[in-house]
């Protein structure tokens, strides 16, 4: 008999192609160490909780309660939880069709979207539609299913940045499609340039693709830069010239830090714009719970809004939605929690704004701390982390080290990741998974390791780099950008 | 110049893909239902009774205490250092949930956790696997995902390559299989189940379809069993699964086995086996077979599908496979923890000796009663019924009832351009509130026309449903009577 149906030669081709460097080589070579008793400090995913940072109090007093509502009857409850916690979970559980046991609306539950809706309203200054809103099993869901409707086969090309978050190249090979890289230039601070989209775009099409969409990354990841309001005005016009969908990840929108550039949403510089671009751009924008100051990853929680999209489309987004029947209840209520969140007065407010105060001038002050750090390391050159939870810096890797990984049969940034990995613990995701240009090294590390082990972080890495770099120079020569 | 995303260049496999589960009829029983919110009188019933997905909770059904308890602790772990816990929550649950925690590092419930699900609920999943089947699990081989359809789509994306790939189909099925393959571009092939021998699988049958798939130049890659069955309810004889196991080593197919309904069996004279248990005792090993099966936290007595946790376990695939298995759930990076530790909990619940065991053995045994009550009743309901024959259901959560309609009424259904069973159906939501799933979602024999009917309800419900739906059904016979 022949092969069967399950052997590697007979597997979708396309599944074979993906790749997810986020827990790709390094992280299954740091698991490995990990259980030979090294210990290392993940910096490869956004994964906050993982590394010290709590829950917030109130959203877990929440859901716990509505987990086990036989609590709500009991007259003791008040001992172990605030009364404004009892009240948030009888009205979360008020929205539900059975509390959190049975399948939701497909799009998730009416009375958890309307409070979105209404976030985003007080957000954007612009009213937002519910029905275009879908709770999804994490953004990352939500992003793959958009993509399904929108990709065809290799014909149609979703234009990505490089460096990119790689679930996009990994849910293009997925789905059959063709990525369309589009350069951000690290010497302007990660920035876009419109030139460089528009040659990406006519070199696509020159290959016969059809570009279809295009998607931003919004503070973006792993670089770390917020677009601002015109650069977001840019995108949008050229969008609409160029007859794009625009796919806005706009997962890290709490995470600022900087002032000059606040967060902006597509939608509300859309809208901002008028007819006839305002009625006209198709946008579709994610969000989630993982991210933020909230951090909750395990929950798997998000969101999309649709803008623009017809009717007809819609509803074929909610047919496929409705064969996965509904995205998981509790996730949802953290997401209703987050959108809807405790005001001044609120009993818990005050330890709500606390806890929330504390993560995030921890991270500003993180981001600063690893920006600084890496550029005070040798061939080290690092954009500072304006928002998200990344730092990517540039790696300037001599020739000699360039030929001891090919060598060792690695990638470059690969070789440098492992050798920082053995020698440090310290486990980083090398550039190649992100994309970068040709020659150009870096790395994503993450900036969630608590502030009081980063100092001892940075100079651990420092230490490694420095003897790495002098021990591959040779007469001061290094790779050129 | 035309917008890029509108219904005609949109993924065509989206636009073919279908899921009556949620599809047109239960559309309109919500519009139905926001009508009724608005004036009382807008129809001629109160309420929409929801008889179309296999949703126990959204009816009513109660969660097991013992495993609600437990998450609740996870969900915020600073309660286990409070003394008033005590108080309100037993002490095994406490105990399990300090367990659980120490398994999770940092104990942390809110961080990704491994792509295939945190090492100690594999542990104790494959222990509690062990358990059921009397044979080893691996928890490396388990793969913890939001519930059991994703891991479907995981097999079917890894297993089609393009519409020459095909994968053996129930008829009926879950409407889930075939959405997933028209998804992933690959082709149906029917095999039907023999409604007249209690919707038996014959492999002699299994062999016609692989075969004449084959002859029209398909690559037949899986084979895809539902036991319990759904919406068929049958119980598979160890005899039969043996069979099945048998060809799909001879025919190399992988065994594609969805057991979500593993705990949902209602008639003394069948016991649910697993395929892993049946391929097991017949001396195949991990050479001899590739075997997926599919479990969900979603049915059986604990219903929680809100909470969309469950698993698939693979055995029998090369290092090289398994590598980009673990790829695909990566992407997605883990699925939710609380789901997981659900997982876990159903697959180890309270033993003998544990505090909460009594009250868990109530629950467990009022639900799967209750259920098994309510499955006769409607059972014997239906088959009153002018027309109408139904099959029992041994296990799963449905009926799926045969009704021959009469020629008038095919014809009216066809002016209506409906399917003569989605007419049936539509006609009885809107005279009744009585949402059904037309059988045509699940497919059937061709010139065959059935329903699928949960045996959900409360009990206290049930007398309605039989009252308005047998006065429903001889209004409609004797209207169109031939």
């Amino acid at each position: 008999m022949g092969l069967k149906a399950l052997d590697y030669e007979t597997l979708n081709e396309n599944v074979k192609k993906v790749q997810y460097a986020v827990r790709g080589e390094l992280y299954l070579r740091a698991s490995e160490l990990q259980k030979e008793g090294k210990k290392i400090i993940f910096t490869n995913v956004g994964n906050p909780h993982a590394l010290g940072q709590k829950p917030l109090t109130f959203p877990r007093q929440v859901v716990a309660l509505c987990q086990a509502p036989f609590l709500l009857d009991d007259p003791n409850v008040g001992l172990l939880f605030p009364a404004d916690a009892l009240a948030r979970a009888k009205h979360y559980l008020s929205l539900t069709s059975g509390g959190l046991g049975a399948y939701s609306d497909s799009r998730g539950i009416p009375g958890v979207r309307k409070e979105v809706a209404e976030f985003i309203e007080r957000r954007d200054g612009y009213p937002s539609n519910p029905e275009l809103i879908f709770l999804t099993d994490g953004a990352s869901k939500g992003v793959m299913q958009i993509l399904n409707c929108i990709i065809r086969g290799q014909g149609d090309g979703i234009l990505v940045p490089v460096p990119q978050y790689p679930l996009y190249s990994a849910t293009i090979s997925l789905l059959g499609g063709s990525l369309v890289p589009y350069y951000l230039e690290e010497t302007a601070n990660w920035g876009l340039d419109i030139n460089n989209l528009r040659e990406s775009v006519a070199q696509a099409r020159f290959k016969g693709i059809t570009v279809r969409a295009m998607v931003i990354i919004n503070p973006g990841n792993p670089t770390g830069q917020c677009l601002s309001e015109a650069n977001l005005r840019e995108i949008l016009n050229f969008c609409y010239q160029e007859n794009l969908v625009l796919l806005g990840d706009e997962v890290y929108q709490q995470n600022i830090y900087q002032d000059e550039r606040p967060f902006i949403s597509a939608r509300k510089v859309l809208m901002d714009m008028g007819p006839p671009i305002s009625k006209e751009v198709q946008l579709v924008s994610f969000h989630t719970v993982s991210k933020g100051y909230w951090g909750e990853c395990g929950q798997r929680g998000g969101y999309f809004e649709m803008t623009n999209l017809p009717p007809q489309t819609v509803d074929e987004i909610y047919k496929i939605a409705s064969i996965a029947l509904s995205p998981n209840v509790p996730a949802q209520i953290f997401m209703g929690l987050m959108v809807n969140p405790l005001k001044p007065g609120d009993i818990s407010y005050e330890q709500f704004v606390r806890e929330s105060q504390g993560i995030l001038e921890s991270l500003r002050r993180r981001a600063r701390i690893m920006t600084d750090g890496f550029n005070s390391c040798k061939n080290v050159v690092c954009n500072f982390t304006e928002g998200a939870m990344y730092s990517f810096p540039q790696i300037r890797l001599p020739p000699k080290a360039i030929e001891a990984a090919k060598k060792a049969g690695k990638v470059p940034d690969v070789f440098y990741c492992l050798k920082l990995l053995e020698a440090t613990g310290i486990s980083t995701v090398p550039g190649s998974g992100f994309g970068q240009k040709d020659g150009v090294f870096h790395l994503r590390t993450t900036i969630l390791p608590a502030e009081e082990d980063m100092p001892a972080i940075m100079s651990s890495f420092k230490k490694f780099n420095d003897e790495f770099m002098n021990q591959y120079e040779d007469n001061w020569n290094h790779s050129r950008m | 110049m035309a917008p890029p995303v509108t219904v005609n260049t949109i993924n065509p496999k989206v636009i073919e893909c279908e899921y009556a589960v949620r599809g047109e009829i239960v559309i309109l029983a919500q519009k139905l239902q926001d009508e009724i919110k608005i004036k009382l009188e807008a129809h001629p019933f109160e309420e929409i009774l929801y008889c179309n997905i296999g949703n126990p909770q959204s009816l009513g059904q109660q969660p097991i205490t013992f495993f609600r308890e437990v998450l609740a602790l996870c969900d915020h772990p600073p309660l286990l250092d409070k003394s008033e816990t005590q108080g309100l929550f037993s002490k095994d649950s406490i105990q399990r949930a300090r367990k659980i925690l120490d398994q999770i590092p940092g104990r942390a419930t809110g961080a990704y956790s491994h792509s295939q699900g945190i090492k100690g609920l594999r542990d104790t999943i494959a222990a509690g696997i062990e358990a059921r089947d009397g044979f080893p699990a691996d928890p490396n081989d388990i793969f913890l995902t939001d519930g059991a359809s994703p891991a479907v789509h995981m097999m079917m994306q890894l297993l089609i390559r393009s519409e020459k790939d095909g994968i053996l189909c129930p008829i009926p099925q879950y409407p889930l299989y075939s959405a997933s393959i028209a998804l992933h571009g690959g082709t149906l092939v029917p095999y039907y189940l023999d409604e007249a021998t209690g919707w038996g699988l014959e492999v002699s049958d299994l062999k016609k379809q692989l075969e004449a798939a084959k002859s029209k130049g398909i690559d037949v890659r899986a084979l895809v069993v539902i036991n319990p069955g759904n919406p068929t309810g049958q119980v598979l004889a160890e005899e039969n699964q043996k069979e099945i196991v048998k060809f799909c080593k001879e025919e190399g197919l992988v065994l594609l086995a969805d057991e979500v309904y593993q705990e949902n069996v209602y008639v003394r004279k069948k016991k649910f086996h697993s395929f892993k248990k049946v391929s097991r005792s017949m001396g195949y090993d991990e050479k001899d077979i590739h075997l997926v099966s599919f479990q969900s936290v979603s049915k059986g007595y604990y219903g929680e599908c809100g909470k969309r946790g469950g698993y698939m376990e693979i055995t029998g695939f090369g290092a090289d496979v398994r590598e980009h298995i673990y790829k695909l759930a990566s992407v997605n990076l883990c699925s939710n923890i609380s789901g997981q530790i659900l997982a876990s909990l159903v697959m180890s619940p309270p033993k003998a000796g544990d505090e909460s065991y009594e009250s868990y053995i109530s629950e467990r045994d009022g639900i799967l009663s209750s259920l098994a009550r309510r499955a006769k009743t409607l059972e014997d309901a239906f088959n009153k019924l002018e027309g109408v024959t139904c099959n029992k259901a041994e296990g799963a959560m449905y009926l799926f009832p045969r009704i021959n309609l009469p020629e008038k009424a095919i014809k009216a259904a066809g002016e209506a351009k409906t399917a003569p069973d989605a007419f049936y159906c539509r006609r009885l939501l809107t005279e009744t509130g009585i949402v059904f799933v037309p059988g045509s979602g699940f497919r059937q024999v061709p010139g065959t026309w059935h329903f699928r009917c949960t045996i959900l309800p409360q009990e206290e419900k049930i007398p309605a449903v039989v009252t308005r739906l047998t006065d429903f059904h001889k209004r409609f016979m004797n209207e169109f009577r031939d």
